[in-house]
């Protein structure tokens, strides 16, 4: 897994900053930044996106593969892209919506994230 | 030209010196000099420019390991390809042998150089799909036809993945 991946694991994990101004100790400040529950629990799509020289055949066979779709699944999704544009493959956790995105690029598929409107 | 499978093999025979040429071309064709569309197709952005610190993290941690994904499979073709350093008549058809344990990185090599060379020359929708065009024409009419030849090949092991699962 990317280090992008690991280093997302903490994303959504409380962040504490600790600002010392001066070289005397003082009570230190701390800022206190809590993520809301809609940004925790909003799923990112996995969106793949038309390219004309990219062969039909091969995206379905690259659904199969990344997603584990069936056949025809897969062939539902490739022909979405194909005439609508986009297909929005998977949706769920950040995290792995980029490792998704990421597999997709490695067969050189144009595919983003997407937060969910 | 001919395809067959054989074995664990997909062998081109009768390759003709023209389309031998086109083949030998695919390592150098997956990263074409000076041409910054194509390397923008190849390395594409994982979300919309507002996600500014994800596209970065991208280009830090992501495109180095898909770049070498990229060159391994570039790799493993070029190996293949010294079958067609041919040695006898310097213009007699010739036979290519792809272990089916090697077809993963033919696809990966031939989508790589048709996606480059596709965004080198901004081919349109309509070229894409004129298959009948003359190779002889222009540079520009032949990288279309390596394009298209290209995706012939890459139909034709994925059929025999297909045929194999």
């Amino acid at each position: 897994m990317s280090r992008l991946s690991r280093k997302k694991e903490t994303k959504f994990a409380t962040t504490l900053v600790i600002n010392f101004p001066h070289a005397t100790l003082e009570a230190p400040t701390i800022e206190k930044k809590e993520a809301t529950s809609q940004e925790i629990e909003m799923p990112w799509n996995v969106v793949v996106h038309n390219d004309p020289v990219n062969l039909m055949s091969y995206v379905t066979m690259v659904f199969q593969r990344v997603f584990g779709y069936p056949r025809e699944r897969a062939e539902k999704h490739m022909l979405e892209v194909h005439h609508s544009g986009r297909s929005i493959l998977w949706s769920g956790v950040r995290e792995r919506a980029e490792l998704y995105v990421q597999q997709l690029h490695g067969y050189l598929l144009l595919a983003t994230i997407e937060k969910t409107v | 030209m001919e395809i067959c499978r054989q074995d664990q093999a997909l062998e081109i025979r009768e390759l003709d010196p023209f389309l031998a040429e086109l083949l030998r071309q695919i390592p150098e064709s997956t990263q074409p000099k000076d041409s910054p569309a194509a390397d923008e197709r190849l390395f594409s952005a994982p979300a919309a420019p507002e996600e500014k610190d994800l596209c970065a993290e991208w280009k830090v941690y992501v495109v180095p390991e898909l770049r070498r994904l990229f060159q391994s499979a570039t790799e493993t073709v070029r190996q293949d390809l010294k079958q067609l350093q041919c040695t006898g008549k310097p213009f007699a058809n010739c036979t290519l042998c792809i272990p089916l344990a090697h077809t993963d990185a033919w696809l990966s090599a031939l989508n790589q150089a048709r996606l480059a060379i596709a965004a080198t020359y901004q081919f349109s929708d309509h070229e894409l799909c004129d298959h009948y065009r003359s190779p002889l024409g222009s540079r520009r009419d032949l990288s279309l036809f390596q394009v298209n030849f290209y995706g012939f090949l890459q139909e034709f092991i994925l059929r025999e993945i297909e045929g194999n699962s």
